[in-house]
């Protein structure tokens, strides 16, 4: 668990928010150290089930963050591609090729690279929107919670009436809306920047609520009291003072919320707004073989599938570990 | 009752407004409207003329008023993909979605509680340990993946089931129905189990845990105490206050189900709402796109309130707290 918060806290392109998490990860993280050698490593090693999940996540992460040195083939460089070697199946079945040992799909593109490709695109599409949800609610929560009165009301409005909807039908319609006024004005976007602003944008209501909650109950409290009477900047109180003690809820929320994000892209792509198939992620190469499934090609759909299945189901037991671990109240 | 009932619906009316702010700040800005519904060759009086027709012109806060009272009758133009009236495109489509989702509803409720109960009732039978190990995976499967993989055991592999299309449709008034005819229903079985096997889960985890609740709480001691057979117990007086909430949760789950009809229709090629409006997305078709935003919001608000009237009713302490506050 502990190569969440680095990851969360290091490969951000976003500078603004990674300088945010940082200075709030920056402050706690001896302490989180301290917890980790004590009650929370002893419950991890408790569950065979947790650590099976931990380890395949990071066999998945670092799989296919080493992707472009692991993979037998470039799936981008088009030049390397044949439309010969097309629809091939495994390598152990009858009319497969060595060089593919998981097949190839309709372009001739080899399932295996295009799967550690596709994961690390996922992965990072998942981590950086989680990111970029917990940058907006994490400030809007410290903010409205801080502040109170008419901010209060106005942000928790929005939370709500967000909340009405399901995060997915959000993300559709912000992925839909970027790319009408993408296709209207002609501009180069990136598929994958749009991805990461739609499910961001859909996800940060839940921290915004956490967060506020508990900055509510921590404003009163002697400590905030006392760095206000010394004439501390508010900012500063909110993002120096309070912010540690709101981490840990929003880790939980993080963690789960990874496996969502995951889930999310994979279904956006899969709907045919996500990544598109010339950088293919695992619901782009879902779709693409969903096409075939007739054909009898299963495997350009069983082997991203699963792939996809094992990474959702490990990262969201080792959300539900955390949130039982932190929280004693839960049974 | 009354005032709870009066604030929640001004609370309803502030989220309709909203979505419908936000509906025609689509519907106005992005990209031009004139430009949609034209042909490369129209000239550029004629574009003129038609923008002072649709009243692109007027102020905007005339025109957001203008655009209010369409979405009131539920006028919203002409698709720009389709050429149709947006107002047919989905009276077309709407029946089939609904089908779609009282089914997974029924699905999610006529397997989840009784799962929920057994695995409340038996804590540590390996029935309860499989139901709950089914119920993790069903969580983390995307929808998508979940169909693909039906499709597969009973279209491709076993092929008893149809994999696409609503089948034989009937029409009853303006309503076209699939339940009356045998390819109807047949067709209906794997969406409705894609669709509905999330809030299964659901469903199951929550009985579970409300049973769990209830069953160490002391009139149930009490009724065993007086020797009464374990069925009634487990079903006269734990079952039915563990009802409560499944139905709220139930109830707003419906929105959801909608909402993720999107994902099983594309899957299933089924002809409803969901599959119009990613084709909509797709092909940024903002008519519809509004529309559907305006329809859904419309649905989640209706459905949230209904809940929270039939919830206060039924639980006495929020009427209290209502009026309190």
């Amino acid at each position: 668990m502990n190569e969440l918060p680095r990851n969360v806290s290091t490969s951000g392109p976003l500078p603004r928010i990674s300088a945010e998490v940082a200075a709030g990860a920056a402050a706690p993280r001896s302490r989180l150290a301290a917890f980790v050698d004590s009650d929370l490593l002893h419950s991890f090693l408790q569950s065979k089930l947790v650590v099976a999940a931990a380890i395949v996540t990071a066999l998945l992460v670092g799989a296919a963050l080493l992707a472009p040195l692991i993979a037998p083939h470039d799936p981008y460089d088009l030049r390397s591609l044949s439309l010969l070697d097309s629809n091939m199946p495994p390598a152990w079945e009858t009319g497969g090729d060595q060089r593919y040992l998981l097949g190839t799909d309709d372009q001739g593109r080899d399932i295996l690279s295009t799967i550690l490709y596709g994961t690390r695109s996922s992965i990072l599409i998942g981590i950086c929107s989680v990111m970029l949800a917990i940058a907006i609610g994490l400030s809007l929560g410290l903010w409205a919670g801080y502040a109170g009165g008419r901010v209060d009301s106005v942000v928790m409005r929005i939370a709500d009436v967000q909340l009405t909807f399901p995060a997915i039908l959000t993300a559709l319609l912000i992925d839909g809306v970027v790319l009408a006024i993408v296709r209207n004005y002609r501009m180069e976007g990136s598929k994958f920047w749009i991805l990461v602003v739609a499910i961001g944008l859909s996800f940060w209501v839940q921290y915004a609520r956490t967060v506020r909650g508990v900055t509510l109950v921590e404003r009163n409290k002697e400590y905030v009291e006392a760095a206000r009477l010394i004439g501390l900047h508010p900012l500063k109180i909110m993002f120096q003072h309070i912010l540690p003690n709101v981490l840990g809820p929003v880790l939980v929320i993080a963690t789960i919320n990874l496996a969502l994000a995951v889930i999310t892209e994979a279904t956006l792509s899969f709907l045919g707004v996500g990544l598109p198939p010339t950088e293919p992620s695992l619901g782009t190469m879902i779709q693409i073989g969903n096409k075939y499934l007739f054909s009898g090609s299963w495997w350009m759909v069983a082997f991203p599938g699963l792939t996809l299945a094992l990474l959702a189901l490990a990262v969201n037991l080792l959300g539900d570990w955390l949130r039982d671990a932190l929280n004693p109240k839960l049974r | 009752m009354l005032a709870f009932a009066i604030r929640r619906l001004f609370e309803a009316a502030f989220v309709m407004v909203t979505v419908a702010l936000l509906a025609f700040v689509l519907f106005r800005f992005v990209g031009d409207p004139v430009n949609q519904m034209v042909g490369q060759d129209t000239s550029i009086e004629d574009r003129i003329r038609l923008r002072e027709e649709l009243g692109l012109n007027d102020p905007i806060p005339v025109q957001f008023g203008r655009f209010l009272a369409d979405a009131a009758r539920f006028e919203f133009g002409i698709s720009y993909q389709m050429k149709q009236p947006v107002t047919t495109i989905i009276a077309e489509r709407f029946p089939a979605t609904l089908e779609l989702a009282l089914a997974a509803a029924l699905f999610a409720l006529a397997l989840g509680i009784p799962m929920g109960v057994y695995t409340g009732i038996h804590r540590d039978s390996w029935l309860s340990k499989f139901f709950l190990s089914v119920s993790l995976i069903g969580v983390s499967l995307p929808t998508f993946l979940i169909g693909i993989l039906l499709i597969y055991v009973f279209a491709v592999w076993l092929g008893v089931l149809p994999s696409f299309g609503r089948g034989d449709v009937v029409r009853v008034g303006f309503w076209r129905t699939g339940l009356l005819t045998v390819s109807g229903l047949k067709a209906l079985i794997l969406p409705a189990v894609t669709l509905g096997l999330f809030q299964m889960t659901l469903v199951t985890r929550l009985v579970r845990s409300e049973m769990l609740e209830v069953l160490r709480t002391d009139y149930i001691k009490f009724a065993r105490a007086r020797g009464l057979p374990q069925r009634a117990i487990n079903f006269g007086h734990a079952l039915k206050n563990t009802l409560v909430p499944v139905i709220t949760v139930i109830g707003l789950q419906l929105g959801a189900i909608i909402a993720f009809a999107i994902i099983t229709e594309t899957v299933f090629q089924w002809p409803g709402m969901g599959l119009m409006f990613i084709q909509a997305v797709q092909n940024a078709d903002i008519p519809i796109m509004a529309a559907y935003l305006m329809l859904v919001a419309f649905l989640f608000v209706l459905i949230n309130f209904i809940v929270d009237l039939i919830y206060v009713r039924v639980d006495p302490r929020i009427r209290i707290y209502g009026r309190g506050v």
